[in-house]
């Protein structure tokens, strides 16, 4: 059964991260990417994440990709890029070299690695259906509100700059606007 | 037997998420529409996540999937971020190449 449920959403991550790479228009790349992030959704709760599983859902394929579609259609960029040519000589074959070395060597240090995974934390709590409560959930937020609450609340700085930071870059300033206009 | 080599084990899902490293990364060095170059960001950023809930399980540690929680969060900023300086360069010209920003140099 696992292996079953694995080899399904390994197939949706593989066929959706080739049709990022390989799709010339934009919107079909950010279609294959809502398939990838579904498939990594699955592979979260095959591991007992389910409340990253559930994040996973929300943000990345409900905001992020939304986000990506709207900056498409409000920059009118959704046209076909002419994938046959390659402006750069020998870009291709050095850019797949490189990351087949690195797959290769990411696979060499897991294969080999392997030996040296031992349990050492303090365990994951799997959630039982049968009392009613999430106990992944629970032991996530006991974490971030306890370990991690000051990296929690830098976070939230981040999210604050960053929303100002955008609204600063996108918005049209006037006085300079109507100075280059002259 | 076969049945016992038919469960997936913490090194299938580390080496699945090594080959969707792999290919977020050929799509980086490749792609030349700013956006897609991000998607293939995202997709890189998902191995990374995948990884780290495989061996959050493995090592029997909650601490990995709260860092999953962290890179989300990130990269729910970075997207942000990079959108609106796409946008803002965008703006005033037609062409979308990366290789159109050339004159981002001093």
């Amino acid at each position: 059964m696992e292996f079953f449920v694995f080899g399904c959403a390994a197939l949706m991550i593989l066929i959706g991260a080739v049709g990022v790479i390989t799709r010339s228009h934009p919107v079909h790349a950010a279609l294959s990417l809502v398939l990838t992030l579904f498939g990594v959704a699955v592979l979260f709760v095959a591991q007992e994440a389910h409340f990253l599983a559930a994040v996973q859902v929300i943000v990345y394929a409900g905001a992020i990709v939304v986000l990506f579609l709207f900056v498409i259609m409000l920059l009118g960029v959704d046209r076909v890029e002419n994938l046959r040519t390659e402006p750069l000589t020998a870009q291709r074959p050095l850019a797949i070299i490189v990351s087949l070395g690195l797959i290769g060597i990411l696979v060499a240090a897991f294969t080999t690695g392997s030996g040296a995974l031992h349990e050492r934390g303090e365990g994951i709590n799997i959630p039982d259906l049968t009392t009613g409560t999430d106990a992944n959930t629970t032991q996530l937020a006991e974490s971030i509100f306890s370990d991690y609450v000051v990296a929690f609340e830098v976070t939230s700085v981040l999210l604050v700059v960053a929303v100002v930071g955008t609204v600063l870059l996108s918005r049209r300033i006037k006085s300079v606007a109507a100075e280059t206009s002259k | 037997m076969i049945a016992a080599l038919l469960v997936p084990t913490a090194t299938w899902y580390l080496v699945l998420s090594a080959i969707l490293f792999g290919i977020g990364t050929f799509g980086v060095l490749v792609r030349r529409n700013p956006l897609v170059m991000f998607m293939c960001i995202e997709l890189m950023l998902n191995a990374v996540n995948l990884s780290f809930v495989t061996l959050a399980r493995e090592l029997n540690d909650i601490n990995g999937q709260t860092i999953v929680f962290f890179v989300m969060v990130v990269a729910a900023a970075e997207v942000v971020v990079g959108l609106g300086i796409i946008v803002a360069i965008m703006r005033n010209r037609s062409s979308v190449t990366a290789d159109d920003l050339i004159e981002l140099n001093g």
